[in-house]
């Protein structure tokens, strides 16, 4: 029951709690879909929610993504609109999706097979700016 | 979930229409203006438990007790006149969050590898890196001043690259240098691509 244990065990933990906190401690959502790029848009939840939202694990920030994703926005701007973590982001998109309450668009893999139309669309575009 | 990968024109449908291209290179050598010179800039972190990729790289020794490592980088989203959306992504300045670097290349178009001529050394890793992985990418020279000009030949050469590479001399301050660099690195990749798609035979 020493002081120092207790203190030991705030300092390894303190930086993964902080963060963390906000998903009840879950650090990773299982699954691949929340590429950086892939778009997310909330669905329009058939009325009102509230009682969708179990409670324990729901956060303000759910919300504030819904709000954010009324317009599809990306992975990678999401945490940088919320000044969060990318991994708690996932996590928190996570339950949303669970919940059927944001859809998901992948990236098209252009990367993997980039026609080369898509190519010059890029270029034309880019020299368009 | 659904093999939507395998398929990749019944997949246009109900994916996006977006292109990621990252900016790799040594601390300080114009990433992040690189990317401020075509799009605002935002800001994007991660918070990472050290794991068994990272320790061993990252000595935590000096720093006992610390668990996670926050790795910080830069984007930019641009939204092209046609509609589509290109993501260019600073890659973390630290070379040693593998991690990351390969989380921001998977789909990744290709890269731009920006070189200061003063510390060359600076964007070995990088090099590397995107040869081992296979993912197409240019040389940005970025004129410094008080950086000795030195010629895309001597760069090449010290570099050890394949000639087929680009390497281009830029000002990255300068929004029109920019674009060329942009548009440099996806003409590459188009090159590229068809020699790739030559050497396959049906």
């Amino acid at each position: 029951m020493g002081d120092a244990a207790w203190h030991e065990d705030e300092d390894t933990a303190g930086p993964v709690v902080r963060p963390y906190a906000l998903t009840g401690g879950r650090t990773h959502y299982q699954g691949d879909e929340f590429d950086l790029v892939a778009l997310i848009a909330a669905v329009d939840a058939p009325e009102p929610a509230d009682d969708l939202h179990p409670a324990p694990s729901w956060a303000p920030e759910h919300d504030m993504i819904l709000e954010l994703c009324r317009t599809p926005l990306s992975v990678a701007e999401i945490a940088s609109d919320l000044e969060l973590p990318l991994g708690v982001v996932r996590v928190l998109l996570g339950d949303l999706l669970d919940r059927s309450l944001i859809q998901v668009r992948r990236p098209a893999p252009v990367a993997q097979f980039p026609s080369e139309r898509v190519l010059k669309e890029v270029i034309d575009g880019i020299r368009a700016l | 979930m659904e093999s939507v990968r395998s398929d990749a024109d019944a997949a246009q449908g109900d994916s996006a229409l977006t292109v990621k291209i990252l900016v790799a290179g040594g601390f300080g050598v114009g990433k992040t203006t690189l990317v401020s010179a075509v799009s605002e800039i935002r800001p994007l972190r991660t918070e990472e438990a050290l794991t068994e990729k990272s320790i061993g790289v990252d000595d935590t020794t000096a720093v006992a007790g610390k668990t996670t490592t926050t790795v910080a980088m830069d984007f930019g989203r641009i939204t092209l006149p046609n509609g589509l959306v290109l993501f260019v992504f600073g890659t973390p300045g630290q070379d040693r969050f593998w991690f990351m670097w390969d989380e921001l290349a998977k789909g990744a178009l290709g890269a731009v590898v920006l070189v200061d001529t003063r510390r060359l050394a600076d964007c070995f890793a990088s090099v590397d890196y995107f040869e081992r992985r296979g993912l197409p990418f240019i040389i940005g020279v970025n004129r410094f001043d008080g950086a000795g000009r030195h010629t895309a030949e001597q760069v090449r050469d010290a570099l050890d690259l394949s000639p087929d590479i680009p390497v281009i001399s830029c000002d990255v301050r300068d929004r029109e240098d920019a674009k060329q660099v942009l548009i440099t690195l996806v003409e590459h990749i188009m090159r590229t691509m068809s020699s790739r798609q030559a050497t396959i035979s049906y």
